[in-house]
């Protein structure tokens, strides 16, 4: 299933913050869609992902944004969230 | 996977550091860190269920001292305070700016599970109880429970 979030307007640190609760909700397998704007979200959002055992499946540029495709996995620590 | 630590020391009740260490704690929990905040003396304040000012405490002083500190509507900037309208128009900025405000890091910082942790001996000082504390305060300890629970992480005093 995919889901999406645009942290386009969002600034440090919610746009990790986001990131990380949205994760949560989805399921193992899942992927998110998360459109980002360059310079830091960029940087940080593939990187943490990855460090927390998800998968970037894809980075794509559209117009002055991107889009960054997180694949949820089982084994990735995205649980701790008061939900 | 270990999850890395990081333990803030929430000694100030100043707008800015509070600001600060909400920052800190919400990107580091939002990266996986295990987060524990420790309240302790005026950081005290950005907790309290009263938000403005409020003669909670017990003893008279203590309930002065509580009055004149108040709550997290009323914390000061650290410079350029100008009796209390600095905050106002520093969060009025932060909004504009699509920065997260004082309140929303705080309610992120719950959400993420960040541990707060209420400083026993400065609550026995200003005579504040725990049902006086935000609900998310799980637990009231003392420094070596904390240095404890944060062994092998990293510690900031803010």
């Amino acid at each position: 299933m995919l889901h999406s979030i645009d942290i386009t307007k969002e600034r440090c640190p919610m746009t990790m913050v986001k990131v990380k609760l949205k994760l949560s909700q989805i399921g193992d397998g899942d992927t998110l869609d998360v459109l980002l704007a360059e310079g830091e979200p960029l940087e940080s959002v593939p990187r943490t992902a990855e460090e927390q055992g998800h998968s970037v499946e894809e980075i794509r540029k559209e117009g002055a944004c991107y889009h960054v495709i997180i694949r949820k996995q089982a084994s990735g620590s995205s649980g701790t969230v008061s939900r | 996977m270990e999850r890395k630590k990081l333990s803030i020391v929430c000694f100030s009740g100043d707008f800015d550091k509070a600001l600060a260490a909400f920052t800190l704690a919400t990107g580091a929990a939002a990266v996986n860190w295990e987060v524990k905040m420790f309240f302790t003396f005026w950081g005290l304040n950005i907790l309290k269920k009263k938000t403005g000012r409020s003669w909670i405490g017990s003893g008279i002083l203590a309930r002065v001292f509580n009055f004149l500190m108040g709550g997290k509507r009323t914390l000061p900037l650290s410079r350029l305070n100008f009796g209390g309208a600095s905050p106002v128009l520093m969060t009025g900025m932060m909004r504009k700016s699509n920065v997260a405000t004082l309140d929303e890091l705080i309610d992120a910082a719950k959400e993420l599970n960040v541990d707060f942790v209420a400083c026993e001996m400065a609550m026995h000082i200003l005579g504040i109880k725990k049902d006086d504390l935000d609900d998310h305060v799980q637990s009231v300890a003392g420094v070596a429970t904390f240095l404890d629970a944060s062994k092998d992480g990293h510690i900031i005093f803010i």
